[in-house]
């Protein structure tokens, strides 16, 4: 039996099995996203992470209106709560879905950071350092693709669905590892469709090529591929043009149903569209919901993201699971800070960057686990198990195989770890 | 008939004829001005200074050669040889207007045979309002970022025009940082008082301090003091969180009444100091050099003064590093609001912070200056291909440093090269507002640069399928008689080397190389039916847009 036959045995089984679990249309399934599905599904466990999804709650959620709410409390706001699938705790009303999938899922409740301004907060979460006037960190996305090139695939390996003014960023890995930002995938991807025919495209192409050489005469060699990436950038770019691969950053395609579970929402389709890019070999992908700096109306304002998160959240995961994804992508749910304790004058909650909480799964990731307690009075502003954020980002390197501790030289002189933390071990599977 | 039927048929009649004629009357017009050829607006003997004033540029701009010389010296650097008069061109017009120079402005320079193109067309951009817009918006993002800040209190347009009739006016520059530090009155009427505006807070609680202290700090003295904001200096800054608080004091009475503007005596700028229990009084000081402080005055009319004081080099040395980033597109230190007050400086730096001071704070005289030097007028490329330039030769300004272009400079030039006239205050009104709409589309998706920052980040994928594939340069490069120049060229040029010659200037302000030009005219001469020369001439355009050198300023 030769080996290529055995794989097709292997594959026509993955089908099988996907349309006996639910995931129902295959349609959407790609032919590298079913030999990725089928690698998964024959990894041995304890392989390192492949892929990262952060869910971004731009403005910064509250703990208190979701994750970590203190009902009957001083500081509880009138929340109502629910229990979730792992036994003893709560979330708040309206994240019923994602307290189903709990057992898949680890919960922080005890992230600290030291940034309570939204721009520089963003940084410091998304990278793992602290804003520095001297040099700009690359955010985990960038991280992971530097440490873990990709070839195989034709399309960028770091997107930003629905991107703030805040999109992840390559950093001192330098811009060709920013991501690619695209907005609802309900509408086709801007500008990636030539204007003109194949053969007068060509024709172009060949005259850029003279022109190119002239502007190379008496200019470093390698001015291209060290500084300008202005050709290398081009070539990615016709590849992507005319891939294939394409069709995974629009849901035209996808049955109404699958869209359903997530939500008719820009950020539901975000994540659907997050799940299929991994399956289509994508490394990191970022899907932003913002709404969530409620100064004002906390309790209504909060409410109303909570709903939008919810079916988002616990479908990608669910279906992440399903399609034997989940141990190679790590999903990382949370924003920039927690909110305060006390409630203002307006009945809003204020930027809270002492103790604020995460949803971690996937890759590694412990499931079905709480770290950290935070004070129920609100009185002491210290959580319990304290976790850093620079100890979250050296924990997710870990889980992707990634010596965190290397120092790479920046373009500034200085060298810089890929990240200063330390694994938190309570974290990990 | 019955004339009361006849008139009612008639008048209806008349004025259809009327608006008939009125439209195709117009219509003539606009097809007759768009196609008359360009006429000549620039003139040989306007320099825009005196002998003297010009000896002084010359001179001052030798020192400064002379200092970087030696520095090349020390290095083992040889530097690269004069770039040509219309590559000056180009790059003097994106630094101070943001935008290529047309064919027109080329082909009028060509006919004027200037001896010292540079300091000409300095002239001339200093008198074309382009300048004031483009120097006035550039700095204003450095003073006041590109958000739209409180909402009816806040006119950041009025700021912009009330700093371009200063830089039009050529207003020293200390004074045009005195009104924004020290302005009082309403937002709309004393425009400079949205510089304070722009940091009101919510709740009545007034302009923020901290955020003047950090504006004033970076912007005006180039001193990144609100990292210690909330704490002392770490990694080995010395500056102490009190110190940042005490320059915020300064603001302190800041408040707002009726009048607008104004100190109100009674207002104290409070604050909490890490490991303290309570706020506390914090009285204003000033970081270094407290006898430059007058010792008259309302809080904020006093740090004016300190600020630019005549004695407090670092004000100067702020402007002169954001001046020549302006020029090269990259600062003499980077970043470029992050000077050293004890140096080391680069070589340069006190040479040209010391002349503006001398001469009176004079922004047109620094541009001069900088642009009269043998670092600005440097070729990018090496002229013997075995030796090309080194980017070590780069870092050291041993060649003119290739950087990419901001995102509204290639909106600009896209739109610029697109028409054979200059587009200027004296295009029309419509196509004007085109142009604006177009470059604020278009800088939204190619990614706003945001407050003036000077990174060397490379292409991105993004970036070349806007490029290759989006509204600008399809809609300003397709078959198009009456607007887009690719077309005209095609209709108008004699011959295929005129006509590619014309391309070549109109998007990359130089004549074609001797095998680019071979290449394109054999295209053009094979032109035939289903493969026309407009569209020969519009895939020319399309190319050359798309190449590294119109991307990167060199």
């Amino acid at each position: 039996m030769n080996t290529s036959l055995c794989q097709n045995n292997i594959h026509l089984t993955r089908r099988s099995l996907l349309r006996g679990t639910g995931v129902a249309g295959v349609s959407w399934l790609t032919p590298l996203a079913d030999l990725l599905a089928v690698e998964a599904e024959q990894a041995p466990k304890g392989k390192p992470a492949r892929s990262v999804i952060l869910l971004w709650l731009g403005g910064a959620a509250s703990q208190l209106d979701t994750f970590d709410p203190h009902p009957a409390t001083k500081i509880g706001g009138g929340i109502k709560t629910i229990p979730t699938a792992i036994t003893g705790v709560e979330f708040a009303a309206g994240l019923e879905q994602t307290a189903s999938v709990m057992q898949d899922v680890s919960l922080i409740r005890s992230m600290v950071s030291k940034e309570g301004d939204h721009e520089r907060a963003f940084y410091n979460i998304k990278t793992g350092y602290r804003p520095d006037p001297t040099l700009i960190h690359p955010s985990i996305g960038a991280i992971v693709c530097h440490e873990l090139p990709e070839a195989k695939i034709e399309i960028p390996t770091h997107v930003s669905i629905l991107p703030n003014q805040w999109p992840a960023r390559g950093g001192f890995f330098g811009a060709k590892y920013d991501a690619f930002q695209m907005y609802d995938p309900k509408q086709p991807v801007p500008d990636v469709k030539a204007r003109v025919d194949d053969k007068r495209m060509e024709r172009r192409m060949e005259g850029l090529s003279v022109v190119e050489g002239a502007f190379a005469q008496g200019r470093a060699p390698n001015l291209d591929q060290g500084k300008t990436l202005h050709q290398l950038s081009m070539q990615r770019a016709r590849r992507m043009m005319t891939s294939d691969q394409l069709k995974v950053f629009n849901v035209s395609d996808v049955p109404a149903g699958d869209l359903a579970v997530y939500g008719d929402t820009p950020f539901g389709r975000g994540c659907f569209t997050a799940l299929r890019l991994i399956q289509a070999g994508v490394r990191c992908v970022e899907v932003t919901l913002n709404g969530w700096d409620t100064h004002a109306n906390n309790l209504e304002g909060q409410a109303a993201q909570v709903r939008i998160l919810d079916a988002a959240y616990a479908s990608l995961i669910r279906d992440l699971k399903k399609l034997g994804l989940l141990e190679s992508t790590v999903v990382i749910c949370g924003g920039e800070f927690g909110r305060t304790p006390k409630i203002n004058n307006v009945g809003g909650r204020d930027h809270w960057p002492h103790a604020f909480s995460m949803l971690v799964a996937g890759g590694g990731f412990a499931a079905g686990r709480v770290m950290g307690a935070t004070d129920p009075e609100g009185e002491k502003k210290e959580p319990v198990n304290p976790i850093h954020v620079e100890d979250l980002h050296a924990t997710i390197q870990d889980l992707f195989g990634i010596d965190f501790s290397k120092e790479i030289m920046t373009p500034v002189g200085r060298p810089m770890a890929l990240s200063k933390g330390e694994v938190v071990a309570g974290l990990k599977a | 008939m019955n004339p009361a039927s006849f008139l009612s048929g008639w008048l209806p009649r008349l004025r259809h004829v009327v608006v008939v004629v009125g439209i195709g009357g117009a219509a003539a017009w606009g097809v007759v001005e768009l196609l008359k050829p360009p006429v000549g607006k620039l003139s040989k003997h306007y320099v825009g200074m005196t002998m003297d004033q010009s000896q002084s540029v010359l001179d001052a701009a030798k020192t400064v050669d002379a200092a970087f010389e030696a520095d090349w010296g020390q290095k083992q650097l040889q530097p690269a040889a004069k770039a040509d008069d219309l590559t000056l061109v180009r790059r003097l017009s994106l630094a101070l207007t943001g935008s290529i120079p047309s064919l027109q402005e080329i082909r009028e320079i060509e006919r004027l045979k200037i001896a010292d193109m540079g300091q000409w067309w300095l002239s001339q951009l200093f008198a074309d309002r382009r300048t004031s817009d483009y120097l006035a918006e550039r700095l204003v993002r450095v003073y006041v970022g590109i958000e739209n800040g409180p909402f009816l209190i806040y006119r950041r347009r009025r700021l912009v025009d009330w700093l371009s009739d200063a830089l039009q006016q050529n207003r020293p520059y200390d004074q045009v940082v005195r009104s924004l530090i020290n302005a009082n009155g309403v937002w709309t009427t004393s425009p400079e008082v949205n510089f304070i505006t722009v940091t009101n807070q919510m709740g009545n609680k007034g302009p923020d301090e901290a955020k003047l202290a950090a504006r004033v700090s970076r912007a005006f003295l180039g001193v990144q003091m609100d990292c210690v904001q909330c704490h002392d200096g770490k990694l080995g800054s010395t500056w102490k969180q009190e110190d940042f608080h005490k320059l915020a004091a300064y603001f302190g009475q800041t408040d707002f009444s009726l009048n607008g503007l104004r100190d109100d005596p009674k207002e104290k700028y409070r604050f909490r100091y890490l490991g303290k229990m309570q706020e506390e009084v914090v009285p204003a000081m000033v970081p270094w050099k407290p006898e430059l402080l007058p010792e008259k005055g309302t809080p904020r009319d006093r740090l004016a003064k300190w600020v630019t004081a005549k004695g407090n080099k670092p004000f100067a040395r702020t402007i002169v590093n954001r001046m020549w980033a302006l020029l090269f597109n990259r600062p003499l230190i980077s970043p470029v609001d992050d000077i050293p007050l004890e140096g080391p400086f680069p070589p340069g730096l006190e040479l040209l912070a010391d002349d503006f001071i001398a001469h009176g704070c004079d922004l047109q005289h620094l541009i001069r200056v900088i642009a009269a030097t043998r670092v600005f007028q440097q070729s990018s490329c090496s002229a013997d291909p075995t030796h090309p330039v080194t980017p070590e030769a780069e870092a050291a300004w041993a060649a003119f440093p290739i950087t990419r272009l901001r995102p509204e400079q290639m909106a600009g030039s896209v739109i610029q090269a697109s028409s054979l006239g200059t587009i200027d205050a004296d295009t029309h009104v419509l196509l004007r507002i085109k142009r604006d709409l177009d470059v604020a589309n278009f800088v939204k998706r190619y990614g706003d640069s945001g407050e003036d920052t000077f990174d060397d980040a490379g292409g991105t994928i993004p970036q070349r399928l806007l490029l290759m594939n989006g509204n600008m340069i399809s809609e300003n490069t397709r078959v198009n008689p009456l607007l887009n120049a690719a077309t005209r060229i095609s209709m108008l040029a004699p011959d295929n080397a005129t006509a590619v010659e014309a391309a070549y200037l109109s998007v990359f302000t130089r004549r074609p190389a001797a095998e680019e030009g071979a290449y394109f005219i054999k295209l053009l001469t094979g032109a035939r039916k289903g493969r026309s020369r407009g569209d020969i001439l519009s895939d020319l355009f399309w190319t050359l847009m798309n190449a590294t050198e119109f991307s990167w300023n060199h």
